[in-house]
């Protein structure tokens, strides 16, 4: 009974960091006012980029390095369109997750299970000797590690300091703020690159550590769900951290009634549950709003920014 | 130096025309770039495309068959969004017109007298996009949920619901454990035309397009829409039911997408089964979009984009490169548009630091 959940919990944590690491990386650029829907295409890049530079023989670092890289590349584009050209964010985003998929099919082609780097499980000493917790968090792979650093990271940053003062005042009254002095255009910018890195991240984890090696679409919507999670989190990383760990522990139970043959819930539910869950959050979300309890939703959200005259 | 939009006062002259040009050399110079990457020579790769979908009668009858589904769901966004409603859930809709449309032929009208076969199919095809419309339709309407996100989500919930169906209750019998559903009945089938694969869905949907462009241009109700797309505040002050506009619009939308599922199961695949969910959904949004969401463009931006499908299928068989590339053609296109759309909009101008006020420079 404790292995069982055991398994399922080291499990859960294991398939909920790809979607958490591109969902604290958007809470960022929905923070700052831009709404990236291009999340799916910039993991699948950064999962590709990562896969190809460990098969070619990089180290470790350098494939993580380009991961990031890449999906830093295609989220500059976007805010490019959506910034710079005041284009319409919600088809910028489409056009980056077609694009993003696109390329990875097309480049990714050759590699196709093909597997150069694999980040095992590196269990931190000392830490890992705890029973039961032990096993369930510090057995994990490196990049586990540093999600956990990255969360209260990412926190700080966007609730304690004046760069997050900035980005939150950005996305909430870009003209007040232009007034008072701050650069919209730059913090724009620097936040929807910010999350292309952790969309790339969140890819690399997968093609390097979850399921290593190269396979079309291999984020299978995580990207979508990524963006719905910072819904369901109301733009706090914290709380994406327990989306995370609901979409994780759906996938683990799925992998427990696979190894064990039990099946509580018919598979194909299991699989549904995360889509649907989510969205009974956005309605949750939108209720809460409407009784006016909510003041946390960027209110600049995929507004453009142009100073008159 | 910095970049910056000013605003242009008066419209270039062939506005819908710049825009096309200035997408398709975008999109086939970034295709360049990839192919080069690839290791492959662009003018060869795109010669075989063209060839492969122009340049022959039945490469051609072909992108036909293709731009069918694209045509019903390229209508079907661009109807939404004349209403700002983006319906990114065309894809699942469709897969519920495919739903409707196989249970409608192995279940419903067995028994049925043939001639009542076909129209009952359509119905249900339609009626099952309906029925998947209606949740983002809903949700929109009374609880202002963004359709963008739960018509995407759903998409997902129904691939998952046709997969199971096909791997399971609904399995062929008979199919030796091959997953997919069985057969459709000789009156199920759409019929077909020109010695081709080209069905009745082609002129249904030539009917849809035809029916939608007198709508919104010539009716009462298609000058609400366009009145409540323009600015919905307004609207709700004239009087206008908005929300009641909302799932009217989603329901054609959500109808329209199960047609083009329904005419792909039964006018090319005859059975549920693998490989009917190709994206023809998320193809939709980009033919809505290049034919700037009017829906007497669509039909040529839909034959443009099967004959991108074909010449991309062309390309793996001849020249062994992957058909993702029109993956990525399609991802170029759509940022083409928005980046032509821009400079009809906005006059781009580079500043340096030494041209100090924008009123100096005459351009």
């Amino acid at each position: 009974m404790i292995d069982d959940i055991v398994f399922i919990s080291q499990i859960t944590i294991k398939s909920s960091i790809g979607v958490l690491l591109a969902a604290i990386g958007e809470i960022f650029a929905e923070r700052s006012g831009i709404l990236n829907l291009g999340v799916e295409g910039m993991m699948l890049v950064g999962a590709l980029t990562g896969a190809a530079i460990g098969l070619a023989g990089g180290p470790p670092l350098l494939a993580l390095g380009g991961g990031m890289l890449a999906g830093a590349l295609l989220a500059m584009l976007h805010a490019f369109f959506s910034i710079t050209l005041r284009a319409d964010q919600t088809l910028s985003g489409l056009a980056i997750a077609i694009l993003g998929g696109g390329l990875s099919n097309f480049l990714g082609r050759p590699i196709i299970g093909e597997v150069g780097i694999r980040l095992k499980a590196f269990p931190l000493p000392y830490l890992s000797d705890i029973p039961v917790i032990g096993e369930i968090f510090f057995n994990q792979s490196v990049l586990v590690y540093l999600a956990y650093l990255i969360i209260p990271f990412a926190s700080y940053v966007l609730f304690h300091t004046r760069t997050g003062l900035k980005i939150r005042a950005v996305g909430d009254d870009a003209v007040s703020a232009d007034v008072i002095g701050i650069n919209v255009t730059a913090i724009r910018y620097c936040c929807t690159i910010f999350g292309g890195i952790l969309a790339g991240l969140g890819g690399c984890y997968l093609s390097l550590a979850y399921t290593p090696g190269w396979k079309e679409n291999m984020t299978a919507g995580q990207g979508w769900i990524a963006i719905a999670m910072v819904i369901f989190s109301l733009w706090s990383p914290y709380r994406a951290v327990l989306g995370a760990l609901l979409f994780g522990g759906l996938t683990a139970l799925q992998f427990f009634f696979q190894a064990t043959g039990i099946e509580v819930i018919p598979v194909y539910i299991l699989l549904m549950l995360p889509y649907l869950l989510t969205i009974g959050v956005l309605i949750l979300v939108m209720h809460l709003k409407k009784g006016g309890k909510d003041g946390k939703s960027p209110r600049c959200l995929g507004v453009p920014f142009h100073r008159e005259g | 130096m910095r970049l910056r939009l000013e605003k242009r006062y008066t419209k270039p002259q062939n506005e819908q025309l710049l825009i096309a040009v200035i997408s398709f050399g975008l999109a086939l110079l970034v295709g360049s770039i990839i192919f080069l990457i690839y290791g492959a020579n662009p003018f060869l790769a795109y010669g075989v495309m063209f060839q492969g979908a122009f340049g022959s009668s039945l490469g051609f009858t072909e992108v036909i068959v293709k731009a069918i589904p694209l045509m019903l769901t390229g209508l079907a966004v661009a109807i939404a969004a004349t209403m700002l409603l983006w319906n990114i859930g065309c894809e699942g809709q469709f897969v519920f017109g495919a739903l409707g449309a196989t249970w409608a032929a192995l279940y419903l009208t067995p028994d049925w007298p043939s001639y009542s076969v076909l129209p009952a199919l359509i119905i249900c095809g339609a009626a099952a996009g309906m029925l998947w419309a209606l949740i983002p339709a809903i949700l929109k309407a009374h609880f202002q949920v963004s359709e963008i996100l739960t018509t995407l989500l759903l998409n997902y919930v129904a691939i998952i619901i046709m997969d199971h169906l096909y791997f399971g209750p609904w399995r062929d019998p008979d199919g030796m454990g091959f997953p997919g559903s069985a057969l459709f009945p000789d009156a199920a089938a759409l019929p077909r035309f020109f010695d081709s694969r080209i069905h009745l869905g082609l002129f249904l949907a030539i009917a849809a397009t035809i029916v939608l462009h007198i709508l919104l241009r010539h009716s009462k109700w298609g000058f609400r829409i366009r009145v409540i797309g323009k600015g919905p505040m307004a609207a709700q002050y004239a009087g206008m039911k908005v929300n009641r506009e909302i799932i009217r619009v989603m329901l054609i939308s959500g109808a329209l997408a199960g047609l083009a599922g329904m005419s792909e199961v039964a006018g090319i695949h005859l059975r549920l089964q693998e490989g009917l969910s190709v994206g023809y959904g998320y193809d939709g949004i980009i033919v809505a979009c290049l034919a700037g969401f009017r829906p007497k463009m669509v039909p040529i931006f839909a034959l443009v984009l099967g004959g991108l499908i074909i010449g991309g299928e062309q390309l793996q068989s001849s020249m062994h490169l992957p058909a993702s590339i029109v993956q990525v053609l399609e991802g170029a296109l759509l940022l083409g548009f928005l980046a032509s759309e821009a400079l009809l909009r906005f006059r781009l101008r580079i500043i340096t630091s030494s041209s100090p006020s924008p009123s100096t420079n005459n351009a």
